[in-house]
């Protein structure tokens, strides 16, 4: 009898028991899609505080295709202008770089008034005085003609989708035409002038520049050049010409770039070097167990807050008045910000240590740097070692940001070549040297904490 | 019974071990000094004002702009709430590439633990595709989009989303790596779905961790919009920009202010949060109820 009041009695705190962990699904169940619920409202509202609807109308994706193109193409310009009236084709536009022959797909008399261009594939460009002729595969020839106060354009048929036509709000005239059958071909009239652009693959005087004795040469020749052949100039052997140019290529400007890596890494491992030898002697001061007077420790902790409440923004801001433009602005402001973030990690950590260590020691009759040399640390150098390279890792993508925000280095070239350049070629380019730049980094010091605090 | 040979041969190998650890060390703390010696020179001689120079203007410009926001009085916080739609912006874009880059970082975390039962072949590929969002970095993102995208805050928010997937999948693919499995088993053998096992078995396990790294990205992401406003995109930085560039010295200062107030505000909040997560008063409040 008594058994069977026990199991009943087990059975209904069982039950209770059973009763009790369903209702705490059912509302940890209940909690989580009512914090559901107010995500997706927040979202929703994010949705009109961003006016998504407007971006998506104004965005402009065709400029990423043209980026795209752009970055890993160079393009021809066949120019003709109208106003002072002349006729050239150059490499980007640039008066560096113009043919003196032209290319065999460009015929032309030296006055440009009676033009042929071949743009392949059974694209052609006429031009004759005034008037340009386009023809394409699919539609017939397009003719249009420059005027006095714009341009006068007649299709064979419909006007293509790929043909825009540009006018002058206050007069109502038609003044511009543009026209781009593929990607990689474009034809512009306006009344000044007459331009055609031809793409090709490739990046165009990456290594010498157009006007360079080495340009265009292959790498048969250049290797010929560089161990046997006579001195092209006679001051230097042409493996240091060939240095040379390709230093001073003043389209890539390699030497600039090379500067502003430079820089950007000086800001990194400076900023975070110094960052840490600061924090670690503060940190002692700030850690309950090596300093007593609490005022002291009060004191540090809050200039630790303040060092790393005041953002790395604020402090590139007020280091890139004081001194300018450079490395040693970039260098302080990670400093800065960084002695707060790692002064507090350390002085936890130290606060953490095993005592039993320095008690060891104390026990041999070390006096107190002896004490802190063999019994902490030993214990706080991984901690300072791993941290250290954590923080070097992000303050390498810190860095280029710095910069961006006008201390220089690669950030700021970044931003300036996509602000300014037509050439999306060079910023690519310095896309990707930065993004080589911060993996490179993350990879050395994933490799250095591997050897240094796991000893593989 | 231990050989007084043996104790002589170990302590011996004890202090030639000690003896190469100091030429390390040694070693190690020459090699930072010159680093830290050439880069300076380096660095001072690069940068278009020195040391010296710079040091004693460093307290010009903060001195400058507090003297201004002192002259305007009580006006100073009438334009200090002004900025107010600035700082929402520059929370909304933390909070929402927080929101977004998190829910996807949990997706891809345990798409990329081993212990979770998922289909093998998708792990090493959904970690490197953390590898790239993490190392890809947010600046160029930023300003790529805000080239196809206009200037606003849509491309900063995307730029930190994406990063925020990366370096968050990371660390909650590290928290599940860590689950005790038995529960999982134990739903199993009641005939669980792998979603229901990871609904029961898994998220109750990883949540109090995920809650925390989430709110300290939340923190680090607020930073992230400020900065990527001053390059082009929405808030508080391009404010601070437009301040900056017109030498409006009373409102530059009022930015400042409400960034630094904003960013303590949710330091603190964050820290407080999880400690008690951490510490698990959170935790044993609800197991105990």
């Amino acid at each position: 009898m008594s058994d069977a009041a026990t199991a009943c009695a087990t059975d209904e705190t069982l039950m209770e028991r059973h009763a009790a962990a369903v209702r705490r699904v059912r509302l940890g169940s209940r909690a989580g899609l009512v914090a559901l619920g107010l995500v997706l409202l927040y979202l929703v509202y994010a949705w009109f505080a961003f006016d998504i609807p407007h971006l998506i109308r104004t965005a402009e994706p065709q400029r990423a295709v043209l980026l795209a193109t752009d970055s890993v193409a160079h393009k021809v310009h066949v120019t003709k202008s109208l106003r002072n009236p002349g006729f050239e084709v150059a490499v980007e536009g640039e008066r560096t770089a113009t043919y003196e022959h032209l290319p065999d797909w460009v015929r032309a008399d030296a006055a440009g008034e009676d033009v042929f261009v071949d743009l392949g594939e059974g694209h052609t460009v006429t031009i004759d005085g005034q008037t340009l002729t386009l023809t394409t595969p699919e539609s017939g020839p397009i003719t249009v003609t420059a005027t006095d106060d714009g341009v006068r354009i007649a299709y064979s048929g419909e006007k293509p989708d790929w043909v825009r036509e540009g006018y002058n709000v206050q007069t109502d005239t038609l003044v511009k035409f543009d026209a781009r059958p593929t990607i990689d071909r474009r034809v512009q009239v306006t009344r000044s002038k007459m331009e055609i652009h031809r793409f090709f693959l490739g990046w165009e005087h990456f290594f010498f520049p157009f006007g360079s004795q080495l340009h265009g040469k292959s790498v048969g020749e250049l290797v010929d050049l560089a161990f046997s052949a006579p001195r092209l100039d006679p001051d230097q052997s042409n493996l240091a010409l060939m240095a040379e140019t390709i230093w001073t290529n003043r389209e890539w400007q390699h030497r600039a770039v090379a500067i502003a890596l430079l820089e950007t890494v000086l800001m990194a491992v400076l900023g975070t070097l110094t960052a840490a030898l600061v924090a670690l002697p503060l940190a002692f001061a700030a850690a309950r167990t090596f300093n007593r007077i609490g005022p002291v420790r009060f004191a540090l902790r809050r200039l630790f807050d303040f060092l790393r409440g005041i953002d790395m923004l604020i402090w590139s801001l007020i280091f890139i008045r004081a001194f300018g433009l450079g490395p040693l602005t970039g260098a302080l402001a990670i400093a800065f910000t960084d002695t707060g973030t790692l002064g507090k990690l350390f002085s936890e950590a130290l606060e953490n240590i095993d005592k039993k260590q320095i008690e060891g020691v104390q026990a041999t009759g070390a006096n107190r740097w002896q004490r802190y040399r063999f019994g902490v640390i030993p214990q706080i150098l991984p901690v300072f070692v791993s941290q250290g390279l954590y923080y070097l890792e992000s303050n390498m993508r810190s860095a280029t940001v710095i910069g961006a925000l006008g201390a220089g280095g690669i950030g700021l070239m970044l931003v300036e070549t996509m602000r300014t350049s037509r050439d999306w070629e060079n910023t690519l380019y310095i896309i990707i040297l930065t993004i080589l730049l911060v993996v490179s980094m993350d990879a050395l010091s994933s490799w250095l904490r591997r050897r240094l605090i796991l000893g593989r | 019974m231990s050989s007084p040979a043996i104790n002589l041969g170990q302590h011996a190998d004890i202090v030639a071990m000690e003896q190469r650890r100091r030429v390390y060390s040694l070693l190690t703390v020459l090699i930072v000094a010159a680093i830290l010696a050439g880069g300076y020179t380096q660095a001072e001689t690069m940068n278009s004002g020195g040391f010296v120079r710079g040091m004693m203007q460093f307290l010009d410009y903060p001195g400058d702009i507090v003297e201004e926001a002192w002259a305007s009085g009580w006006a100073f916080w009438g334009i200090a709430w002004g900025f107010m739609p600035a700082l929402i912006e520059t929370l909304n874009i933390a909070a929402t590439a927080t929101i977004l880059g998190g829910l996807l970082a949990m997706v891809f975390a345990f798409l990329s633990t081993r212990n979770l039962d998922v289909w093998p072949p998708l792990i090493p590929v959904s970690r490197r595709l953390m590898d790239v969002m993490r190392a890809f970095p947010e600046l160029i993102l930023a300003l790529f989009l805000i080239f196809v995208l206009g200037a606003s805050s849509v491309p900063a928010m995307i730029a930190i989303a994406v990063h925020t997937i990366g370096a968050l999948g990371k660390l909650f693919s590290e928290v599940n790596e860590n689950v005790d499995r038995r529960p999982i088993e134990g739903l199993q053998a009641v005939g669980a779905g792998w979603l229901q096992r990871m609904r029961f078995g898994v998220l109750p396990q990883v949540l109090p961790n995920y809650t925390s790294y989430f709110l300290m990205r939340f923190e680090i992401n607020v930073r992230a919009s400020a900065i990527l406003g001053f390059v082009g995109a929405g808030g508080l930085g391009a404010e601070l920009r437009r301040t900056i560039g017109w030498g409006s010295g009373e409102e530059t200062a009022a930015l400042l202010l409400l960034l630094f107030a904003s960013i303590m505000v949710i330091d603190q909040f964050s820290g407080v949060v999880r400690r008690s997560l951490v510490s698990g008063t959170l935790l044993t409040q609800r197991t105990v109820a």
